[in-house]
């Protein structure tokens, strides 16, 4: 629905190459495309423009417009800026800094008081009952408060999760839970007792040798002075050592001024951006940072307990280009295969010398890969046409049958399938002689294609992949573009989210 | 419209608020200012900010310049007027009130992505549909999320009106089903059916909605009469993507957009309005039940544009 970089560029990609080298104009050019995929990521207004700035005073140096692929060049640099700004570690700096950063700074002796906060609806009860689940897997005593005493059953709601925290993970001390229903009230009607709450909370968390107390707030609105005052209390009765803000991804140009309000009123430290399992393009992430200057702690993924992510500034800045989730789909790729075999059949199809058992090889690992779909997914706009492409399996075994039936000679020359060994071929697999036609059009489509790709980059051949659709059938092995994404094949392993925290525990 | 008369001064209150956040900015780019490229610039800008999306905001812009060099407008002023009038070229003359069963029970059936503000919303509607003296029901048919079943019993209770609920974790279609008995067999005007939060992009959830819909109109082959989308003000680009695809699913007959009452504007609306047609029928100004307005497309390009 959206256009996004990707297709920008391959546009730009495009115009530009044959010429060798580009011309300002050229840049200028590519950066309005730059601006149009931002905001229509979501990025603010002005922060866009403020990007922008940047990032075209160094693609008017010398590395774009001396560089011989430009179009790549542009891309680079502008994932490598975004990069940047999601992590606070500027380009060509080790992101050990930023690495280092926990999710939750513990302070001891505890409890380490954390508070949540943000508009309504976000998902601060829900996400506060998610880091109770993953402080308590780490062996954590948890309480959580629930100071929310104005939205009906917020008070239930976080009891509930409470709960479920400790029926569905063994691991660690059981979560407490503190509440003081005879506070709750009406929507204005409970204004301030949340201070008193979370108050008696961290007194009792304390009394019960808690590790980490967590306050749940009400949802409120960032221009609602009485209820942002009753934050500001509750922040100099109990001293949070840690004040999260919790944001919805799919929020628009609002991000920044509620940002900003709730960063202005209470000492922010960090955020958690919500529903991201969403398709949003999540440029509010990029937005937040760059007005709150506060990193971006988790991800909320889901609606369930465990749906909580670290942050991965690369792979979210992928995601607001339009590149879609690229280091997770390769990392899923190479669980798959090896780069050798992607290789191989990469080189076959670049010169044209891909066989119908290639063809039949790559459909029975496309049978195996039916996880690569909902990979695939992860990919906005092409991703998900890709996603949508059905892969049937009755339709790969007539395939696989048709295939069968070819004489090992057909299979290697299908220029050699004349009308009346199509006749026989579909006989002998029990098929029409138009699904035979139809697969040697298909055949042909990818080898095409193969040749084609060959010289692409990788968003181009993605961006091919979509081009074919259907008409290729389920003939095409995603792996075979893995294989020719050069550069990203080999992600770095990066530590998961448990090995990560036990590191951490054994450096303390 | 007799409907939300009661509430109506509260809920201006709500609306100056946003109305004049947004009027001071546009007001002081254009009135009073000869028009000008810079100033066509500036407020496609505003837009932008608004959430109308980067293509409906320059093909916006663009024919208000058009007009310009037509020599048919020359100032801000008439900008703004133009602009007016071709907001409200995208809401035409359309039903937006509710639409009601010919007989028997209107069936109202309300959806949207987690958080969005569905289940106040409906304490909202059905607070309004009460004070016309509407029999009115609520079903309870998330069953998934933590206390939501007990979110809207307390609403039933505030608001005086009956609610069917089912097991935490029981099949939503089967209470949607035994909401709509109950409320044939006792004689309801108005059954306001509550669904979980679910995202668009989740197939197994979508696909849960529309079997809740096929569910009641089991029981009733013209319902449900309003199929509801709420849709957070607040939301960006990607709210197009919701709408086209509970549209899919289950026909969504209007929007009701919650959360004006904060500095989002929720441009968004006009680029849905454009892409899927559909119309907004409500917006939520506040977390009371009172906090509602009927959706008057005058009245909201004017929040938007004029003092
Ligand atoms: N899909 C998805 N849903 C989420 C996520 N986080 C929260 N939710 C859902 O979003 C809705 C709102 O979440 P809550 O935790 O109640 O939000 P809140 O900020 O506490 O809301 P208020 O207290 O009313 O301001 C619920 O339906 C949650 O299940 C997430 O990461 N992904
Ligand atoms: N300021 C404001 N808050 C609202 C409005 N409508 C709803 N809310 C608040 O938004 C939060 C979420 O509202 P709910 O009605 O629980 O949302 P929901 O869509 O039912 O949420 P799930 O069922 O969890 O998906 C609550 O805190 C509501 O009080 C509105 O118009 N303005
Ligand atoms: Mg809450
Ligand atoms: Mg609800």
């Amino acid at each position: 629905m959206f256009g996004n970089l990707t297709d920008q560029f391959s546009n730009a990609l495009k115009k530009l190459s044959g010429k060798g080298k580009i011309s300002e104009s050229n840049v200028r050019e590519a950066m309005d495309d730059v601006r149009t995929a931002l905001l229509e990521a979501d990025v603010h207004y002005e922060v866009v423009e403020q990007f922008c700035e940047n990032i075209q005073q160094k693609a008017l140096g010398e590395e774009v417009l001396a560089s011989l692929k430009p179009g790549q060049q542009m891309i680079k640099i502008v994932h490598d800026e975004l990069v940047a700004t999601m992590s606070g570690v500027p380009v060509g700096q080790e992101a050990d800094e930023f690495e280092a950063q926990p999710g939750i700074m513990f302070v001891s002796p505890g409890p380490t008081v954390v508070m949540m906060s943000g508009l309504q609806g976000s998902g601060k009860t829900t996400t506060t009952g998610k880091l109770a689940a993953v402080l308590k897997k780490q062996g954590k005593k948890v309480m959580v408060a629930a100071a929310d005493l104005q939205r009906p059953a917020a008070v239930h709601q976080l009891e509930v999760l409470a709960n479920q925290v400790n029926e569905e993970f063994d691991k660690g001390p059981d979560v407490l839970f503190h509440a003081e229903l005879d506070k709750v009230a009406e929507y204005g009607k409970a204004v301030g007792a949340a201070v008193t709450v979370c108050r008696n909370a961290v007194a009792k968390a304390r009394q019960e040798k808690c590790d980490v107390v967590i306050l749940d707030t009400a949802g409120r609105l960032h221009v609602n002075d009485e209820l942002m005052g009753e934050l500001r209390q509750v922040q100099s009765a109990v001293q949070p050592h840690q004040i999260l803000l919790v944001i919805d991804a799919m929020t628009g140009q609002d991000a920044v001024n509620s940002a900003k309000a709730f960063n202005s009123q209470l000492e922010l430290d960090g955020v958690i951006l919500t529903k991201f399992d969403s398709d949003t393009r999540g440029g509010a992430a990029l937005s937040v940072r760059q007005i709150t200057g506060k990193p971006i702690k988790y991800l909320g993924v889901g609606e369930h307990l465990d749906a909580l992510e670290e942050f991965h500034p690369e792979r979210i800045s992928s995601r607001i280009l339009g590149m879609g989730d690229v280091v997770s789909l390769v990392e899923k790729a190479q669980q798959q295969v090896s780069e050798e075999e992607a290789l191989e059949l990469q080189e076959k199809m670049a010169k044209g010398k891909m066989t119908m058992d290639d063809f039949l090889n790559q459909l029975n690992m496309m049978r195996k890969m039916g996880s690569m779909k909902s990979l695939l997914g992860m990919l906005p706009g092409i991703g998900n046409q890709i996603a949508q492409m059905d892969i049937d399996d009755k339709e790969i075994n007539r395939t696989e049958a048709i295939i069968k039936s070819m004489t090992k000679k057909e299979r290697t020359d299908v220029d050699l399938l004349d009308n009346s060994r199509r006749r026989r071929i579909s006989q002998g697999s029990g098929t029409k002689p138009a699904d035979v036609a139809q697969l040697v059009k298909g055949f042909d489509m990818v080898s095409q294609m193969g040749k084609q790709m060959s010289g692409m980059g990788m968003l181009s051949k993605l961006k091919a992949m979509s081009g074919m659709g259907n008409a290729m059938g389920a003939g095409m092995d995603p792996r075979a573009m893995m294989g020719g994404m050069g550069g990203m094949g080999k992600a770095p392993k990066k530590p998961s989210f448990k090995q990560k925290f036990k590191q951490r525990k054994k450096r303390r | 419209m007799g409907l939300f008369k009661s509430a109506f001064n509260k809920i201006k209150q709500g609306l100056d608020k946003t109305r004049s956040v947004f009027v001071n900015e546009v007001r002081t780019i254009l009135s009073g200012k000869p028009l000008s490229k810079e100033l066509l610039k500036q407020l496609e800008a505003r837009m932008i900010q608004s959430d109308f999306g980067v293509k409906t905001s320059r093909e916006l812009v663009a024919d208000i310049e058009a007009a310009w060099e037509r020599d048919e407008i020359s100032t801000g002023d008439h900008a703004l007027a133009f602009l007016k009038d071709q907001l409200n070229a995208y809401w035409p003359a359309e039903d937006r009130s509710l639409h009601f069963a010919d007989s028997g029970p209107t069936i109202i059936l309300v959806a949207g992505i987690n958080g969005a503000g569905k289940t106040t919303s409906i304490a909202k509607i059905a607070k309004s549909l009460r004070d016309q003296n509407k029999k009115v029901m609520l079903a309870a048919c998330d069953t998934f999320r933590a206390a939501a079943v007990q979110q809207l019993e307390i609403w039933s209770e505030r608001l005086g009106v009956e609610v069917i609920k089912g097991q935490q974790g029981g099949d939503p279609a089967a209470v949607a089903f035994d909401a709509c008995e109950a409320a044939l067999s006792r004689g309801v005007d108005v059954l306001l059916i509550d669904t979980a939060g679910r995202l668009h992009t989740q197939k197994h959830l979508m696909d849960q909605l529309s079997k809740i819909k096929r569910v009641i109109q089991k029981k009733f082959p013209e319902a449900p009469h309003e199929v509801i989308l709420v849709l957070d003000a607040t939301t960006g680009q990607n709210a197009v993507n919701q709408a086209s695809v509970f549209a899919q699913s289950i026909d969504v007959s209007g929007i009701f957009l919650a959360k004006l009452d904060g500095t989002a504007r929720g441009g968004i609306v006009v680029a849905i309005r454009e892409v899927l047609g559909i119309p907004v029928k409500f917006i939520g100004v506040g977390e009371t039940p009172d906090d509602v307005e009927p959706f008057v497309p005058d009245k909201f390009v004017e929040a938007m544009f004029s003092a």
